[in-house]
């Protein structure tokens, strides 16, 4: 007695059925499975799959908001004693640890703030860029406490960082008298002493670029608007701006001069060529 | 009537052969093709690095006089309005610049052109070196070709040359600050330093002059003198024949391999298409050496990651890597930049002397005067091998210090730190890639008398009816074991000795000593290769190796497996 068949139209399966695609599939890898580079590409699998689940699990940063109240002064000050006064001291007036904030005005606050280095996540050679901490209101708060305690550099209007009003040839002028040489010509980034090091500015918002030219943030020197004036800023401004469509001539290999450019040559042109010669040579024996 | 005896006395009769006829007539070509058609290659993929190398500078040429068409080598000041980037309009510059940028943007494939230009010559550089290494490490300097050798050697200085002054013809600030360094280096030298860079400059820095003359040096002088020491090298390459690679039949005496027509005028051909290609490739999709981005040359600006193209890079990278304090002296008056003198002048300057005067030093301790057409396998020299490592190992250290800021940017760390560990791997490093490389060599060179005389493990175990178990080794069969053994295992110079028979002090005998040192220190360590009764030797003791499995005997095929499979 067989049981009933539960499909109708189920086929018996044919003795001999042609192999599946899985089969091959299943028989390459066993073949394959003592291959001298198998040790290899599995090590990579596996560091790509832990890489991989790691990038989807890791924890993502909190985010905070808060109500504004309508005294920015009292609120920022409020949000100073929480935030910065362990470094900065209770009066902004500086510590061993930090500088005093008394003069830095409203410009230093917001690029510090609205870039992420500040509050200050570790000790290191200089502050990060990190995502930011505050919201756009508590750190225009934080600004319009800082700058309530004595007159320095304002945030700038958006009028006074459009890249459109710019000139971006006599931007590249100043830049390469004033910047290049930590910024890197294009504002690819450059090392300094110790850790230290100039970003690069393909990112930096146009706001920002002129806070930190107003205000010298860590190791960059104060640009004010005697030595570059404020219609110069829009100029370097332009420039910068103008660079972040690349430039001529294919792919830009990181705007690095020729030391990217040397490792190219060799990794792109001998690497082909000698592939090649290996071809050519192993065609014949 | 005459047609017939046309045919019968064989003059062609196509149109090609027609024409070949007429040409041999004329001038006898038959015969060079003859001798060249069937001149013999040996084949393998190291021998065309040299080739792509030469496919380089064809590429250099074709495209340089393209890029002549266009490019104006004056200094004089122009504003620029053309079709350039944004950042460049109105900006007061130097004609060479200008045109630099006219060429670039407003002459059709001009950039694609001046961009081919720039990869081929890195890529020249390149080839040159590989192919040198390729030389060194097979010992193919050796007699007859240590003249071959010395007219390589040039043509890398050569190289060298032609890729710097053409580096700094658009006159832009990076190629400007690569000058300036140029200046420096020329005044350091003592006494006539000041006097040679106002030559060189006609004047004080930068003057006017620099870049027509470069321009002049760039198209003309050196591409002139390369052309011809490629020709020599050629010619000598035709007289020496090519050397091959040690393996079965290959001697001395003859040449293994292909004609030249038809096999290797299709493996040329085909490798400069695909050289070509490559080139064409890189030129049309990776940018390189943006002047516009630099802008014109003043002498006030330095731009961050200002580096020379890789082939300088090691000059940088000893600038780079030489403490400024207290190496300044001031004797009467006069200033001795030891701070520049010795990474730019000295260190470079040892470097070159070791490429030029190698082959002499390595046959004077080998006291081998026979001719090499059998090229060495690099692990039966080790000491010239571990020379060689250790040479690229400091040129490689260098160019790295030469980019320290860019690896401190790019891996987070110290710039300073950076460069101090350049600075002690700079003097430890070489020496200990000569150890370790020689080290191995050694090894290898055991493995092969290992492998040489009790053959190959086969992982078949062999159970005797005593109890012994043996693993059952494949001899090597006579291709793999003539590459073994046949290679010379030099000894340590043996000199007179100090005296002569009647007690006479012998003259050069002093030196005959310091030689015999330096040839201890290549030849002290060596593995010998296996003689022909050292063989028979071995076969004779283990002789029970080719016992075949018998009934008695079990057989396990895995090492692991030790169960006895026979019931």
């Amino acid at each position: 007695m067989t049981p009933p068949r539960v499909g109708a139209d189920a086929d018996p399966e044919p003795l001999h059925h042609p192999p599946r695609d899985e089969d091959i599939f299943v028989k390459a890898l066993a073949a394959r499975r003592h291959h001298r580079a198998a040790p290899v590409v599995l090590m990579l699998l596996a560091l790509l799959l832990t890489g991989g689940v790691y990038a989807v699990l890791a924890p993502s940063s909190a985010t905070a908001d808060t109500a504004s109240t309508a005294n920015d002064v009292e609120e920022g000050e409020r949000l100073f004693q929480a935030n910065c006064a362990t470094c900065h001291g209770p009066d902004a007036e500086g510590t061993s640890e930090a500088p005093s904030l008394v003069g830095v005005g409203a410009a230093a606050v917001d690029f510090q703030v609205s870039t992420g280095r500040m509050p200050m996540q570790a000790n290191g050679p200089q502050a990060l860029q990190k995502p930011r901490q505050m919201d756009e209101e508590q750190t225009a708060q934080l600004a319009a406490y800082v700058a309530s305690l004595g007159p320095g550099p304002e945030i700038p209007t958006d009028e006074m960082v459009d890249a459109e009003a710019g000139d971006a040839s006599n931007g590249a002028l100043i830049f390469r008298t004033n910047c290049a040489m930590c910024h890197n010509a294009v504002g690819a980034g450059g090392a300094l002493s110790e850790g230290k090091f100039a970003p690069a500015l393909y990112d930096v918002s146009e706001r920002n670029i002129y806070q930190a030219m107003a205000t010298g943030p860590q190791s960059m020197p104060v640009f004010n608007d005697a030595t570059i004036t404020p219609d110069e800023k829009r100029d370097v401004i332009a420039y910068l701006v103008e660079q972040r469509d690349g430039s001529a001539g294919g792919l830009s290999l990181g705007s690095l001069g020729p030391v990217s450019e040397g490792l190219w040559a060799w990794v792109v042109g001998l690497g082909l060529m000698i592939g090649a010669a290996v071809w050519i040579g192993a065609k014949s024996s | 009537m005459s047609t017939e005896t046309a045919s019968n006395t064989g003059a062609p009769t196509t149109p090609v052969g027609k024409a070949a006829d007429y040409l041999d007539q004329r001038t006898s070509i038959g015969v060079a093709v003859k001798e060249f058609a069937r001149k013999v290659f040996p084949d393998h993929w190291s021998f065309m690095l040299g080739e792509m190398a030469l496919f380089s500078f064809v590429v250099l040429l074709l495209s340089g006089v393209f890029l002549t068409m266009f490019f104006d080598p004056s200094m004089a000041l122009v504003e620029y309005h053309g079709a350039g980037p944004e950042t460049m309009q109105g900006q007061l510059m130097s004609t060479a610049f200008a045109s630099t940028l006219d060429l670039s943007f407003d002459v059709r494939g001009g950039l694609l052109m001046r961009q081919i230009h720039h990869w081929a010559a890195l890529v020249f550089m390149a080839s040159i070196v590989v192919h040198m290494m390729r030389v060194f490490f097979t010992g193919a300097f050796r007699k007859p070709r240590e003249i071959n050798w010395l007219v390589g050697t040039v043509l890398l200085i050569l190289g060298l040359l032609a890729g710097f002054s053409g580096y700094s013809l658009p006159d832009d600030v990076l190629s400007g600050n690569g000058l300036r360094i140029t200046d420096g280096v020329i005044k350091s030298i003592p006494v006539i330093g000041s006097y040679m860079s106002y030559m060189v400059f006609g004047g004080e820095f930068p003057g006017e002059h620099i870049i027509p003359r470069l321009f002049t040096i760039h198209i003309l002088l050196v591409p002139a003198l390369i052309l011809a020491l490629i020709g020599l090298h050629l010619f000598l390459m035709v007289l020496h024949k090519h050397t091959q690679y040690p393996g079965g039949g290959r001697t001395d005496k003859n040449v293994v391999g292909y004609p030249l027509f038809p096999v290797y005028v299709a493996k040329m051909g085909g490798n400069f298409f695909i050289v070509f290609g490559i080139l064409a490739l890189m030129g049309a999709t990776m940018s390189i050496n943006n002047v516009w981005n630099y802008g014109p040359y003043d002498p006030s600006p330095v731009g961050a990651g200002a580096q020379p193209d890789w082939y300088m890079l090691f000059l940088e990278g000893s600038l780079r890597l030489m403490p400024g304090a207290g190496t300044e002296w001031v004797i009467f008056g006069y200033t001795l930049s030891l701070n520049v003198l010795i990474p730019a002048v000295v260190i470079p300057g040892l470097l070159f002397t070791f490429l030029f005067a190698y082959p002499f030093i390595e046959a004077k301790v080998t006291g081998d005067k026979r001719e090499h057409h059998v090229l060495d396998r690099p692990r039966n020299v080790p000491v010239r091998t571990g020379l060689g490592v250790a040479f690229l190992t400091a040129f490689i250290i260098l160019a790295l210090a030469g980019s320290n800021d860019l690896i401190a940017t790019h891996f987070a760390m110290s710039l300073n730190q950076i460069t101090w560990a350049f600075r002690i791997l700079f003097f430890v490093g070489p020496v200990f890639a000569f150890w370790v490389t020689k080290r191995i060599c050694l090894s290898l060179q055991r493995k092969d008398r290992e492998l040489v005389l009790h053959g190959h493990e086969t992982g078949r175990i062999v159970r005797f009816a005593n109890g012994e178990y043996i693993e059952v080794h494949r001899p090597l069969d006579e291709q793999e074991r003539w590459l073994r053994v046949n290679y010379d295992a030099h000894r340590p110079l043996e000199i007179e000795p100090a005296t002569d028979a009647r007690g006479v002090k012998r003259r050069g005998y002093k030196s005959d000593k310091r030689w015999q040192k330096l040839s201890r220190f290549f030849y002290e360590d060596r593995v010998e290769p296996v003689t022909p009764a050292e063989l028979a030797a071995a076969h004779s003791h283990g002789e029970h190796d080719e016992i075949a499995p018998a009934a008695h005997t079990s057989e396990v095929t895995s090492g692991t497996d030790t169960v006895d499979r026979e019931r």
